[in-house]
């Protein structure tokens, strides 16, 4: 149904938005591409939201220029940017049935009665609400009315598709259900979808690339692998996910990467040294690390003894101590994690050298 | 469960003295009107007869029902207006809307009628300023007659118009209308077919309030209508005090006040009584 080249690319530079005294969001500069899954992460006040209400026209940025496909559209009223929206809680018309919800862009844009008999029709099935259409929004339940509120923003075939938290409502089941068919829609659309969450797993699994926003800023985009593995600082690599942290000394440019001294140990990672001085923290994902009996020479590893362990069904949290002090989580398999507690002493943790990455002290 | 119990028995306490009043001051009266209605000047259904036969009767009862629904017409799009700038407008907006709606309420409908005979009375402020300006030549007949109740009648009901429709304007998801215009709809096309129709249980409280109001007006067609457009409380009156007719004036209250108790049901059925204020 969507014509190749019907997907917008946007382009925002140096875009800022002021309310009052409070800077919501500081010179953005950031290109949508043509048909991508782009999600907007961050906590709440990050400016997330703010951007997607700029890029629906709900909003008026303060700062900098915003393009569709080449054209600026700044100043263009909500009413004529043609952006599907899907609100957080839906923000359904509850006067008019599910039918009516559906048709009222096609109506808006005086489409003649039987293509919009047959667009909502074929929206309908496609969003799987046969035999739904003359009921109420009151009369569905969350996950339907969450289906209606898609197919109202996709039948008009918008050039780009924004949602607001738009399963922030939903219970986990249908979350996951619902997250499917949102990913199947952008398959067989091609539209731009912006995706604004505070769930960092929801934007790894949707996205094509994940925008990461604190305090106003804008602080990395990219794939989700290459968020998640090579986070740009300290916000970026702890709102992705759990992460563990070891200071690191004597930090200097190696073959491959970089090394430094953990503990008294050498360590060798990624990163470059030069970027961040020669004290800095070694950050690794705890489902990287493993625990072994002993580390030999050549190999990254360092001391610590288990102190409490998590039970979580498929794998084991378990908590350490370093022999300094630091707090260390892994993830390891139920019976390593059984083991290593009864051992009492101490247990060697272990892993590649390309999983651990350089992070600057402090600040970030 | 006893403190419940007891909890239930100082509320119903509490409320006696008003029961009592209501009871003493509307109920039992209203009773020994029903009882004249039946019993004057003489024993049967006389009076009612009398009421659905009479050309005079019939004629004040079509009048009011026209003028209650001119009124309810007027006030409620007058309201919604000036309730759209006090629910929706800038804060210095509201503040022009709120003072709008307030002040009448500390005038009395007394004044306010012989205010609106000083404006618009044969040598009242309006036609003076019409002849002055050279727009007429005779003055207007504004007052003393349909047009001069209804202006009286909508000019004081406006205000409890506006309530209604504040309380559902204010349960209103704005998200919803941001929905419409991110959807292509234009303000005025989000206004009629979005928030408008968002409204209606408002409009309809609004509206049932207004007419229940202006059936039973009396100060301001007494006043306004100059005894040539007579309504029906108006027309009671005459008949307990001036004619009298003891009989048909409590047969057409007892129609009155059934009317009206039968909209007030209707009334409850869309709206929730804390709405209302």
């Amino acid at each position: 149904m969507q014509q190749p080249g019907r997907a917008a690319e946007i382009k925002a530079i140096g875009i800022g938005k002021s309310f009052g005294s409070f800077r919501a969001l500081d010179d953005l500069t950031l290109d949508i591409g043509r048909g991508e899954f782009l999600t907007l992460l961050g906590p709440s006040g990050s400016g997330k939201t703010t951007f997607l209400m700029i890029l629906a026209g709900f909003i008026q940025p303060t700062d900098g220029r915003l393009y569709s496909d080449g054209v600026d559209i700044t100043e263009r009223p909500a009413e004529q940017r043609a952006a599907g929206m899907v609100f957080q809680g839906y923000a359904l018309f509850p006067h008019m049935s599910v039918e009516a919800n559906i048709a009222f862009p096609l109506k808006v844009r005086k489409k003649s009665a039987a293509e919009i008999k047959r667009r909502v029709s074929e929206m309908v099935e496609r969003v799987g609400l046969k035999g739904h259409e003359k009921k109420l929004p009151s009369q569905l339940s969350g996950g339907q009315q969450q289906r209606v509120a898609l197919a109202r923003a996709l039948v008009f075939e918008p050039g780009v598709l924004l949602l607001d938290e738009p399963f922030s409502a939903l219970d986990k089941g249908l979350r996951g259900q619902m997250q499917a068919e949102m990913k199947r829609l952008h398959q067989e659309t091609g539209t731009t979808f912006v995706f604004v969450t505070h769930d960092q797993s929801e934007a790894l699994a949707l996205s094509s690339r994940v925008a990461i926003f604190n305090h106003g800023k804008l602080l990395q985009v990219g794939a989700p692998d290459e968020v998640y593995d090579r986070p740009a600082n300290r916000f970026v690599a702890e709102f992705l996910g759990e992460i563990n942290m070891l200071p690191l000394k004597g930090v200097r440019n190696a073959d491959n990467g970089a090394t430094g001294l953990c503990e008294d140990r050498t360590i060798t990672l990624r990163g470059n040294a030069s970027a961040v001085g020669s004290n800095a923290i070694l950050a690794i994902r705890p489902e990287y690390m493993s625990i072994a009996s002993e580390a030999t020479a050549g190999e990254n590893g360092i001391a610590a003894t288990a102190v409490a362990s998590t039970y979580l069904g498929a794998a084991t949290r378990l908590d350490l101590t370093t022999r300094q002090g630091a707090k260390v989580t892994v993830s390891v398999p139920n019976e390593v994690a059984a083991s290593a507690l009864s051992k009492g002493n101490s247990v060697w943790l272990t892993w590649p050298a390309e999983k651990g990455f350089l992070l600057p002290d402090g600040g970030q | 469960m006893k403190a419940y119990l007891s909890d239930r028995m100082g509320a119903a306490l509490l409320m006696a003295p008003l029961l009592l009043f209501l009871g003493a001051a509307y109920a039992w009266p209203f009773f020994g009107v029903v009882n004249w209605s039946f019993t004057l000047p003489e024993p049967g259904l006389g009076q009612y007869d009398t009421l659905l036969s009479d050309p005079l009767v019939q004629s004040v009862f079509v009048r009011t029902l026209r003028i209650a629904a001119i009124v309810t017409i007027v006030s409620v799009a007058a309201a919604y207006a000036i309730t759209v700038v006090w629910v929706r407008g800038t804060p210095a907006q509201r503040v022009i809307a709120e003072f709008c709606i307030l002040v009448p309420f500390w005038i009395s409908v007394l004044t306010r009628a012989f205010g609106w005979v000083a404006l618009l009375s044969n040598r009242g402020l309006f036609n003076t300023w019409l002849q002055a300006i050279g727009f007429i030549s005779e003055p207007l007949t504004l007052v003393r007659n349909e047009f001069g109740v209804i202006v009286g009648m909508t000019h004081f009901l406006i205000p409890f118009a506006v309530f209604p429709l504040a309380s559902s304007m204010r349960s209103l998801d704005d998200r919803v209308l941001l929905a419409a215009r991110g959807l292509g709809s234009s303000r005025m096309r989000t206004f009629w077919s979005v928030f408008v129709p968002m409204t209606r249980s408002g409009i309809i409280g609004s509206a049932l309030i207004v007419f229940v109001f202006s059936l039973g007006f009396f100060v301001t067609p007494a006043i306004l209508g100059g005894g040539r457009s007579v309504m029906v409380a108006e027309l009671i009156y005459l008949r307990i005090f001036q004619s009298p007719d003891w009989g048909l004036g409590a047969a057409i209250s007892v129609v009155l006040v059934l009317f009206v108790g039968a909209l007030m049901a209707l009334l409850f059925r869309y709206v929730r009584p804390k709405q209302l204020i």
